[in-house]
């Protein structure tokens, strides 16, 4: 180590033992964003800065929150929302934090898959990507529990019985989720430890991944055009800043990303202080009793895809019985996404505009998911059950032609 | 041993069979903290006396935390193996929770309708309509007279039921 004279207490001292200024230009001043870019690439920074909201708010709600279920229910509903000072805005934040943060990780997947920035290089970036949306549903659910109402228990309840694998009838392994026979109280504190702990340091610790995967194959561009990010970052240095198809992470990028920040945060507000109802469901104002179900049950709206294509098989097929076949449908749902990378048979990286098969394949893609969404949360009965099974099919035969469409596209192209 | 090998690789192996010998034993310890407690367990049983039960008229009874369907069959209600006779008289004694994926069924005249996904369960407690894979669960029992504890033991009633 090279002998420092200067003090620690001073910008070069400080400097010379952190490497401050290389850090700085490595992660910020000359990490090179492409200028063609909109306003769909500011999601992460809207992401980060949620996924904050969350973390601050729930350290409020969490000192008076109590793990127990015979306090839950009246530290959530009397002490949070009736004493606390300003207790129902820590909690209006969280609930509606975690309803919208699911909304912009919808709209930054899918404009992942819409320009193609999973593949080429940037698969890495997909797949911690989507690592991120499989932890933050689990710290979804766990945190869905906590309340304890009618909708906490048997979410808590239907779910943790999907364990059972159907036909398998593992009732040992649901009951060793749960830690009892049915869900009881060493559910309710366990899935707390893994609400307000286990699953966001995982989530922090992905999110770190996730930026570091971005560093090195760079953010993609509107056209996918391949840049020569060094070539580009000479101009921007050398003063050709309006020749340069690049510009600086910091300041110039964050700075629009700050704007659409200012934006959503105004919209997210909105929502917390007039409109908290949709992530407030009434039913779960009634405290868990596992003697009653409730009429009609249903998952947050950003589940309701799945859990419609979990129950859109509602008769048995060829002696499999329908909840076996929903089961490897849903599981095939929850990984499918993953492998999106490696079932794309175009070797090009484009947007989807330049891919016409894949253009359409993309936009029936969201108006299926549109629909199951719809359909998910009705109840499953006479058309409804028929137009969830074929919502059901259509999502199933859009990843099982994806691989030709993919290349049918290359062909047409002339790259294959 | 290869030639190759040399102090560095078997100071590496041998950190690596302690690593494995330790992460194996604490997977077990944290296997077995998610396990059921023994208080849990232990309240594990729950006695119901049929002796007042209204033929047609479903009562519940609540057995580890899940509710217990128990209904006394009227004359016009087909016989099944999977009653429980008690001289005459047959009951339907199952958990009531929908085999699908654990909602409880609520009764409608003549059998249990599950809300959440529509499954449907006659008044021996066959699945008849709908996503559940099997009928109601029957939980284990032993009688004695009128009398039905519901937990570990079981008596012989159980053990027809179980094969029918």
């Amino acid at each position: 180590m090279a002998k420092i004279n200067e003090s620690l207490f001073s910008a070069e001292g400080l400097d010379k033992r952190l490497n401050l200024t290389q850090f700085n230009k490595v992660m910020m001043t000359e990490y090179w964003i492409p200028k063609d870019i909109n306003f769909l690439w500011a999601m992460g920074v809207v992401l980060a800065s949620t996924f904050m909201i969350l973390i601050v708010s729930g350290i409020f709600l969490m000192m008076y929150y109590k793990p127990d279920t015979a306090l839950a229910f009246d530290s959530v509903n009397y002490t949070i929302m009736q004493e606390v000072g300003f207790g129902w805005l820590f909690r209006h934040m969280h609930g509606v934090a975690a309803s919208v943060v699911f909304l912009i990780i919808y709209i930054h997947m899918f404009t992942g898959l819409y320009y193609g920035s999973y593949k080429k290089g940037r698969e890495m970036i997909w797949i911690s990507g989507m690592l991120l949306f499989v932890t933050f549903s689990a710290a979804g659910f766990s945190g869905y529990m906590l309340p304890w109402g009618q909708m906490s228990y048997w979410a808590a309840a239907v779910i943790t019985n999907l364990f059972s694998g159907g036909s398998l009838h593992a009732d040992f392994l649901v009951e060793w989720i749960r830690g009892g026979y049915s869900v009881g109280d060493a559910t309710l504190t366990r899935f707390f430890m893994l609400h307000v702990f286990l699953m966001p340091i995982i989530i922090l610790g992905i999110i770190v991944l996730h930026f570091y995967t971005l560093r090195i194959p760079h953010v993609n561009n509107q056209e996918s055009d391949d840049i020569d990010f060094d070539a580009e970052a000479e101009k921007y240095l050398a003063g050709n800043k309006k020749e340069s198809k690049v510009i600086p992470f910091w300041p110039v990028f964050l700075s629009k990303d700050f704007a659409i920040l200012g934006a959503f945060l105004i919209f997210y507000f909105y929502l917390v202080f007039f409109n908290y109802e949709f992530a407030m469901d009434p039913v779960n104002f009634d405290p868990a009793d596992p003697m009653v179900t409730p009429a009609h049950i249903y998952p947050e709206w950003y589940f309701l895809w799945s859990y419609e294509v979990l129950r859109g098989f509602f008769f048995d097929i060829a002696g499999m019985s329908a909840m076996d076949i929903g089961l490897i449908a849903f599981a095939f749902a929850q990984v499918i996404f993953m492998i999106v990378p490696f079932i794309d048979r175009d070797p090009d990286i484009l947007p989807a505009f330049k891919r016409p098969r894949f253009n359409i394949w993309f936009w029936v893609l969201m108006f299926d998911l549109v629909v199951l969404s719809v359909y998910g949360k009705l109840p499953p009965t006479g058309m409804n059950a028929w137009i969830g099974f074929f919502a059901t099919l259509t999502f199933l035969g859009l990843f099982a032609i994806f691989p030709f469409i993919t290349k049918a596209d290359a062909k047409a192209r002339g790259a294959l | 041993m290869s030639n190759d090998t040399n102090r560095r690789d078997f100071l590496g192996m041998s950190f690596a069979a302690v690593a494995a010998v330790g992460g194996a034993a604490s997977l077990i310890g944290m296997k077995q903290a998610w396990d059921p407690l023994p208080s849990v367990l232990a309240a594990g049983s729950t006695v119901v006396d049929l002796k007042n039960a209204e033929p047609g008229k479903p009562s519940m009874a609540t057995w580890r935390g899940k509710p217990i369907f128990i209904l006394k069959k009227t004359a016009d209600m087909p016989k099944d193996g999977r009653d429980l006779v008690i001289g005459s008289d047959h009951f339907t004694l199952v958990i009531g929770l929908c085999t699908h994926l654990g909602c409880i069924p609520a009764w409608k005249k003549t059998k249990w309708k599950c809300a959440c996904h529509g499954g449907e369960f006659d008044s021996s407690g066959r699945n008849i309509f709908g996503p559940p894979p099997r009928p109601f669960d029957i939980p284990p029992f032993k009688v004695d007279g009128t009398v039905v504890t519901l937990g570990a033991e079981t008596g012989p009633e159980y053990a027809k039921m179980m094969k029918a």
